[in-house]
C-alpha cells in the first residue's frame, strides 16, 4: 500500500498533541509524516509560560522531543515555515524554498498576541507574552527596568504579570474591562481576585482605555489614558486577548471567519476537504477555544478521522481552574448566570478572602456554573455536577459554605454518584472508568494511576477529585488508605507533635504507653525521637532516647555500606581556617580515611571503624571543631559565596551571614534535613535557590527563598519576601521553621511539603508574615529554646564514660571487626568488594 | 549421639544497652544483642546482615509487628525476628540465633 502523505504545519501544543495521538493510535506506519515548526524549537508547554522566569528552563518546558519525533519516522523541520499552500497541486511552499506535495494537510498554526493599534505601541520595550524568544525580549528588555505594565487583565495578562513581577520589576496591570479576568469573573470574583493581587504588590489599573504611548519624563515611556491620566513605566507587555493565524488559509481561499480563524466542521475539516484544522487557529460553530484542552480534542478528532472513524468534535468545556500567582482561581460553566431563569448563591468571606458563586437552573437541580476565587478545592466536585447533570442535593448552598459540622457528609459529592463516563481529567480525556479500569488492572495507589492513565498530568486541576476517587475506590476494595504514621501509632506526625507539645511528653515510653501500643519499630521509634529533640532538645544519647536513633544518630556519624562510618566536621558557612584544614588532614592522615569534598562546603571522612569514632572526634574537637550533624535529619550546612568582603560584585557580607545563621540553627532537629544558601549578589554562586533555605543579598537588604530542593526532585524555591533586614530575616525563618517542623510529614522535605501545603506560598506569607494562625510568638520562642540548650553532641559524649561504652566494636574484646578491608585507589582507600575480600592483602587490619 | 550443650559467660548485663543492640564475640563468631529490660530478656542473633554482606545487625533498630519482636537492618532495613532470626521480606533468609540467660547481672550464651 502507498502512503500517505501527511503534512502538519505548526508544533504548539495541540500540534504536538496530534502527532503523539497519531502515535499512540498506531496508524503511523499509513503515512509519509512531515512536520513544519516555524519556531527554532519543537512544542514546549505555553501553559506554564511563566515559570521560566522563577527557574523552569526551556528544557523543562519542552514537550516534542526530536529523538522521540524520529524515533516515530516524522520529518521535522525545525526553524522552516510554510508560507503558501497551492490547493490544487495539493503543495505547500514554505521560506527555504522547499515545495511538498500533501494528501493531507493539518493546520495547527496557532495564534499570535493581539497588540490594541494605540499609537506608541511599536516602541522599543514594548513587547507581548507567547514565546519563549517573546520571553528573553523581555528579560532583555527588563535589564536596567523598574517599571513594567501589562495591558490586559484576563487570564494571560495576569500570567504576564506574575513573570514581570518575578523579574523584580514594580508590576502594573492595565485593564479595559471594569474588573479582572471579565470572562471567567463575576463582580464579587473580580474584586476579590484584584484585592488578593495588589496584596502581592501588583497595583491594578482597571477601566483603563490607553490612547497613547509616548515618551516618558521618570521612564522610559509613559502611558496616557482616556480619563486623563497617565502612567511611566519601562516596559509595556500586551497580552489583550489572541487572534488566530489563519493568513495561509485566507491567500488559498478557504473559508476564513469574518474576525478571523479557519472554518471548520465537527470533523475539523476546513471548506477543503484535504485540508484539517486545529487548535487556536481553527473557528468551530463560530468560536475560536483559547484553551489547550478543546485543541487536544481537535487533534483526536482528526486522528480518528484520518483512519475513517467518524468522531466528532462537538464542543469543549471551557471550566478552568488555576493557580494565578499563587491564588486559586476557578470558573465553570455558564458562570455569569446567562441561562434563562438561572439562580444563583453566592459565599463571600472577608476574613478569610474567599468567594464562592453557584449558578443553578430555574429548577435548582442542576448545576450550571461557578466562580471561585481564594480558595477552588471544591472545583471538581462542582464540574462534575456541571458536566453530568447529576441532581443537586436539596440545599445546593451546602457546596459552597463551610462545612463546619465536619459531620454532614451529604454536601460532597458522593463520589460514587459519578456515571462511569464522567470526565476526570478534560485535558487528557480520562473518565472514571479509565481510572476504575487502571486500578483493576493493579495501580495501588494515585501515583500509578496516574502513570497508567495520565490523568491529572496536564493542568492538574483534578488532581484533588482523583486522589479523592482513586482512595475511595481503593477503600471500597479493601485496601486501606491510612495516614497513621505505623501500627504502633494511629496518628499523623503532625497528631504526634501536638501531643509531645501539648502534653509535655518527653520519652519515647510515656507516648507509648498514653498512646500508643506495641514495641514500636524503625519508623515510629526515630520520628518520635526527633519530634522530642525538635521540641525539648534532650541530648540524644540520653537513656531514655538511645534506642530511637537510627544507627547514624546512635553513633553520630553516617554508615557506608562496609558497616564503616564517615566523619563531617562542621564547617560554618564553608568557612575554614589552614590549621583546622591541617587539623582535618592529620585526622584523615591519622587514621587512613578516605578525604572527599562535599556539595555542602565541607570535608567528609570516610573509613573510620566504630571504636575510632571517639578518638577522631577528640581530635577534631581539640583542634576547634563540632559535629556537622551530616548524620541527622537536621540542619546540614548553610553555602556560602565569599561575598562583598571579596568579590568585586558581591553586595553584602554573605559568608558572615551564613556563618551566623549556620551557629544559629545547628542542631535543629526536623522532618528531614534541612539546607540553606547565601549569595552575596543576584549572580547567586551559593545556589541558594535550590535549598529550603535560600537568601540572596540586594542593593535594600536579604531576599528570602524558601523551599527549594536540588536533590531527587529539583525545585526552585519561591520568593518569599524581599529586602528584609537581618532581624526581620531571622524571625522569618524562626516562624517558618518550627511551622515546617510542627506540620512536616515524616520525612518529607519543605519542598514536597510546599508543593502540598493547602493555600501554597500565599498561606505561608500569611503565617509567618501576618501572623494568621496568632502563633508566631510562641513558633519564636520555641526556637529560642533550640538554640539556647545547643550543644556539640559529640563533645558531650567524649566526656561522657557511658556513652563512650557503646563504641566499643566488641563489648568483650578489644580485637575489630575483621570483615572490614579496604583496597587502595587513586592513593586512598577504598572498601574492598566481596571478591576482592577473598584474594586481597588487608591493608588496615589490626588483630 | 548428639553434642553436648554449654553456657558460656559473654558479658556483663552492664555492657549491654537498654532496648537496643551491641555486639559481642564469641570464639571468632560475632553476635549481637539487643537487651529488652521489661522483659528482664536478652535476645542473640548473628552479626551478620546477609543483605548488606557487613556485620552490623547490633546497630540496627529494635521493634515489633504484630507483636512479634525484630530488629531492623540499618543497611537496607530488612526485618530480622529476634526470637528465630527469619527474614520478614525474604523467607529463604534468616540470621543464627542462641539462647541466652541472665545470671547474677552476667548474660550467659547457650553454645552447641
Amino acid at each position: 500500500m502507498n502512503k500517505q502523505n501527511l503534512v502538519v504545519v505548526g508544533n504548539g501544543m495541540v500540534g504536538h498533541q496530534f502527532l503523539q495521538s497519531l502515535a499512540d493510535s498506531g496508524q503511523l506506519d499509513q503515512f509519509n509524516v512531515t512536520v513544519f515548526c516555524e519556531e527554532p524549537r519543537l512544542a514546549y508547554d505555553r501553559v506554564y509560560l511563566s515559570s521560566y522566569f522563577s527557574g523552569a528552563t526551556a528544557e523543562d518546558l519542552a514537550m516534542g522531543q526530536i529523538d522521540v519525533y524520529q524515533s516515530w519516522g516524522l520529518n521535522v523541520l525545525i526553524g522552516e515555515a510554510v508560507t503558501s499552500i497551492d490547493r490544487d497541486a495539493q503543495h505547500v511552499h514554505t521560506n527555504k524554498g522547499t515545495t511538498l506535495f500533501y494528501d493531507k494537510l493539518v493546520l495547527a498554526t496557532g495564534s499570535y498576541p493581539f497588540v490594541p493599534p494605540v499609537p506608541g505601541h511599536t516602541r522599543e520595550h514594548c513587547l507581548v507574552y507567547r514565546t519563549i524568544e517573546d520571553l528573553e525580549a523581555i528579560k532583555a528588555s527588563a535589564t536596567g527596568a523598574k517599571v513594567g505594565v501589562v495591558v490586559g487583565g484576563g487570564l494571560l495578562g495576569l500570567e504576564a504579570a506574575k513573570a514581570i513581577k518575578d523579574l523584580g520589576l514594580e508590576t502594573h496591570v492595565v485593564e479595559f474591562a471594569p474588573r479582572l479576568m471579565a470572562v471567567q469573573l463575576d463582580e464579587g470574583g473580580g474584586n476579590l481576585l484584584r484585592k488578593k493581587i495588589e496584596d502581592l504588590g501588583v497595583k491594578v489599573h482597571t477601566g483603563k482605555n490607553t490612547q497613547q504611548i509616548v515618551d516618558g519624563k521618570d521612564a522610559y515611556h509613559r502611558m496616557e489614558f482616556a480619563d486623563g491620566e497617565v502612567l511611566e513605566t519601562d516596559l509595556i507587555l500586551f497580552s489583550a486577548g489572541i487572534r488566530p493565524r489563519d493568513n495561509l488559509a485566507r491567500d488559498c481561499g478557504l473559508e476564513v471567519g469574518e474576525r478571523g480563524g479557519i472554518v471548520v466542521d465537527n470533523n475539523c475539516q476546513t471548506s477543503d476537504q484535504k485540508i484539517y484544522s486545529i487548535g487556536e487557529c481553527a473557528l468551530w460553530s463560530g468560536r475560536i477555544y483559547g484553551l489547550v484542552a478543546p485543541g487536544y480534542a481537535m487533534a483526536k478528532v482528526v486522528v480518528e478521522q484520518l483512519s475513517g472513524g467518524d468522531k466528532q468534535f462537538l464542543g469543549a468545556d471551557m471550566s478552568t481552574k488555576l493557580k494565578l500567582m499563587g491564588i486559586d482561581v476557578a470558573s465553570i460553566g455558564d458562570a455569569h448566570g446567562h441561562t434563562k431563569g438561572a439562580l444563583s448563591y453566592t459565599y463571600n468571606d472577608q476574613v478569610n478572602q474567599i468567594y464562592k458563586k453557584i449558578v443553578v437552573s430555574e429548577t435548582g437541580n442542576e448545576l450550571l456554573g461557578a466562580i471561585l476565587v481564594g480558595e477552588a478545592n471544591d472545583y471538581g466536585t462542582l464540574l462534575q455536577y456541571a458536566l453530568n447533570g447529576i441532581q443537586l442535593p436539596k440545599n445546593p448552598e451546602t457546596l459552597i459554605v463551610p462545612n463546619f459540622g465536619g459531620d454532614d457528609a451529604e454536601t460532597g459529592l458522593g463520589i460514587s454518584a459519578l456515571p462511569d463516563t464522567a470526565h476526570i481529567c478534560s485535558c487528557h480525556d480520562v473518565t472514571k472508568g479509565a481510572i476504575f479500569c487502571s486500578i483493576e488492572a493493579g495501580a495501588q495507589t494515585v501515583c500509578e494511576v496516574k502513570a497508567a492513565t495520565k490523568a491529572a498530568s496536564g493542568c492538574g486541576g483534578c488532581n484533588q477529585l482523583l486522589t479523592d476517587l482513586v482512595n475511595h475506590e481503593l477503600e471500597q476494595r479493601g485496601v486501606t488508605v491510612s495516614h497513621d504514621i505505623c501500627e504502633h501509632f494511629a496518628f499523623t506526625r503532625e497528631d504526634l507533635y501536638n501531643i509531645i507539645r501539648i502534653e509535655e511528653i518527653k520519652t519515647f515510653d510515656g507516648l507509648l504507653s498514653k498512646h500508643g501500643h506495641g514495641h514500636g519499630c524503625e519508623i515510629c521509634k526515630p520520628l518520635v525521637g526527633s519530634l522530642l529533640a525538635s521540641c525539648w532538645n534532650e541530648y540524644i544519647l540520653d537513656k531514655p532516647h538511645v534506642g530511637l536513633q537510627d544507627t547514624n544518630d546512635t553513633f553520630m556519624a553516617n554508615m557506608q555500606k562496609d558497616g564503616t562510618y564517615s566523619v563531617v566536621p562542621r564547617v560554618p558557612g564553608g568557612e575554614i581556617t589552614p590549621d583546622q584544614l591541617i587539623a582535618i588532614g592529620q585526622v584523615g592522615k591519622k587514621y587512613n580515611l578516605y578525604t572527599k569534598v562535599t556539595g555542602g562546603q565541607r570535608i567528609d571522612l570516610f573509613g573510620a571503624r566504630l571504636e575510632e569514632l571517639p578518638e577522631i572526634w577528640k581530635e577534631l574537637i581539640d583542634a576547634g571543631m563540632e559535629t556537622g550533624h551530616a548524620y541527622g535529619k537536621s540542619l546540614r550546612t548553610v553555602k556560602s559565596c565569599v561575598g562583598s568582603t571579596w568579590c568585586r560584585y558581591g553586595v553584602d557580607d554573605s559568608t558572615g551571614l551564613a556563618i551566623e545563621l549556620e551557629n544559629r540553627y545547628k542542631g535543629l532537629r526536623a522532618p528531614h534535613k534541612i539546607k540553606f544558601g547565601v549569595s552575596g549578589c543576584t549572580r547567586e554562586c551559593a545556589e541558594a535557590q535550590s535549598k529550603d533555605i535560600g537568601i540572596i543579598a540586594t542593593e535594600k537588604g536579604w531576599n528570602l527563598y524558601l523551599c527549594g530542593n536540588g536533590g531527587m526532585k529539583p525545585r526552585h524555591a519561591d520568593l518569599f519576601a524581599t529586602d528584609l533586614d537581618k532581624d526581620t530575616l531571622v524571625k522569618y525563618i524562626d516562624r517558618f521553621l518550627m511551622f515546617y517542623i510542627k506540620t512536616g510529614k515524616r520525612l518529607q522535605r519543605t519542598s514536597v511539603w510546599m508543593e502540598n501545603l493547602e493555600g501554597g506560598l500565599e498561606y505561608l506569607r500569611k503565617v509567618v508574615i501576618d501572623d494568621h494562625l496568632g502563633m508566631n510568638e510562641t513558633l519564636e520562642s520555641q526556637m529560642d529554646h533550640v538554640v539556647a540548650t545547643y550543644e556539640c553532641e559529640w563533645k558531650r559524649t567524649i566526656e561522657d564514660e557511658d556513652a563512650l561504652k557503646r563504641f566499643r566494636t566488641f563489648v568483650n574484646s578489644e580485637k575489630t571487626d575483621n570483615n572490614i578491608v579496604f583496597i587502595q585507589e587513586r592513593g586512598q582507600i577504598r572498601p574492598a568488594t566481596e571478591e576482592e575480600k577473598a584474594v586481597a592483602e588487608p591493608i588496615k587490619m589490626i588483630m | 549421639m548428639t553434642k553436648q550443650s554449654e553456657w558460656l559467660d559473654l558479658c556483663s548485663i552492664g555492657d549491654l544497652v537498654e532496648n537496643s543492640g551491641v555486639c559481642a564475640l564469641l570464639k571468632e563468631q560475632q553476635i549481637a544483642l539487643f537487651y529488652l529490660p521489661a522483659e528482664q530478656k536478652v535476645y542473640a542473633v548473628g552479626q551478620y546482615d546477609p543483605f548488606g554482606n557487613a556485620n552490623v545487625i547490633s546497630r540496627g533498630i529494635i521493634g515489633s509487628k504484630e507483636g512479634k519482636l525484630f530488629v531492623a537492618s540499618p543497611l537496607y532495613k530488612q526485618h530480622f525476628l529476634l526470637e528465630d532470626g527469619c527474614c520478614l521480606e525474604d523467607e529463604t533468609v534468616s540470621l543464627p540465633v542462641w539462647k541466652t540467660q541472665i545470671i547474677n547481672e552476667r548474660v550467659m550464651i547457650q553454645t552447641v
